[in-house]
């Protein structure tokens, strides 16, 4: 982690606490749930779809070509296949949320 | 896929609650992780990946109208890494 306010990281079993604590749903239901909403997603990737989650990003697709590559260990060279990744792109309110965080955090850190 | 496609996913998935349930989730899960990066607390889903913030150093932009340059102040952007089952899936199809 490069920067932030708290050690903590966001977990799945967080989520679930959330669901359970503000949509009702039982630990079991939550837990199966937020499981769900991951998989759809990937679901939909594997499938070469894009996923446009307004408000917070969207995930898309990317080709890459082979390129040649080389073992850092050994220094031989072997070409790295073509491949499609993933690339996750913030919606400008995302962006906006974070950037917002910045300048609180540098205020504080000038009131200090 | 959009957001209202995954609800109704999610809806289907789950017959025995209402479909305003999957709607109130997926903004209950989608809030938590945009407050959680705009807290600069990272998010690690394992299987799926993980966000983080990536710093932006100060930097001279131009404004791309007229030319000028402009001071674009540092930033943190939020950033996402790929877990392995997601890279793995994806690729399959290549």
């Amino acid at each position: 982690m490069q920067y932030g306010t708290t050690t903590m990281t966001l977990t799945k079993a967080d989520l679930a606490d959330m669901l359970f604590d503000k949509v009702g749903l039982n630990k079991r239901e939550a837990k199966d749930m937020v499981e769900a909403f991951f998989e759809e997603i990937r679901l939909s990737l594997a499938d070469g779809d894009v996923v446009k989650l307004s408000g917070f990003g969207n995930f898309q697709l990317r080709d890459k070509p082979q390129r040649p590559g080389r073992n850092p260990k050994t220094g031989e060279e072997i070409p790295i296949s073509a491949r499609r990744v993933v690339t996750f792109h913030a919606s400008q309110k995302l962006k906006g949320l974070v950037e917002i965080h910045y300048a609180k955090h540098q205020q504080r850190r000038s009131d200090q | 896929m959009t957001k209202s496609e995954l609800i109704a996913k999610l809806a289907e998935r789950y017959p025995q609650l209402v479909a305003k349930d999957a709607e109130l989730a997926v903004k209950t899960i989608l809030d938590a992780m945009a407050k959680s990066l705009a807290q600069g607390q990272r998010i690690e889903i394992r299987g799926f990946g993980s966000f983080d913030l990536n710093y932006r150093p100060p930097r001279v932009g131009r404004n791309p109208k007229s030319g000028s340059k402009v001071e674009v102040p540092e930033k943190f952007v939020p950033h996402f890494k790929a877990g392995k089952e997601l890279r793995e899936r994806v690729d399959e199809l290549m």
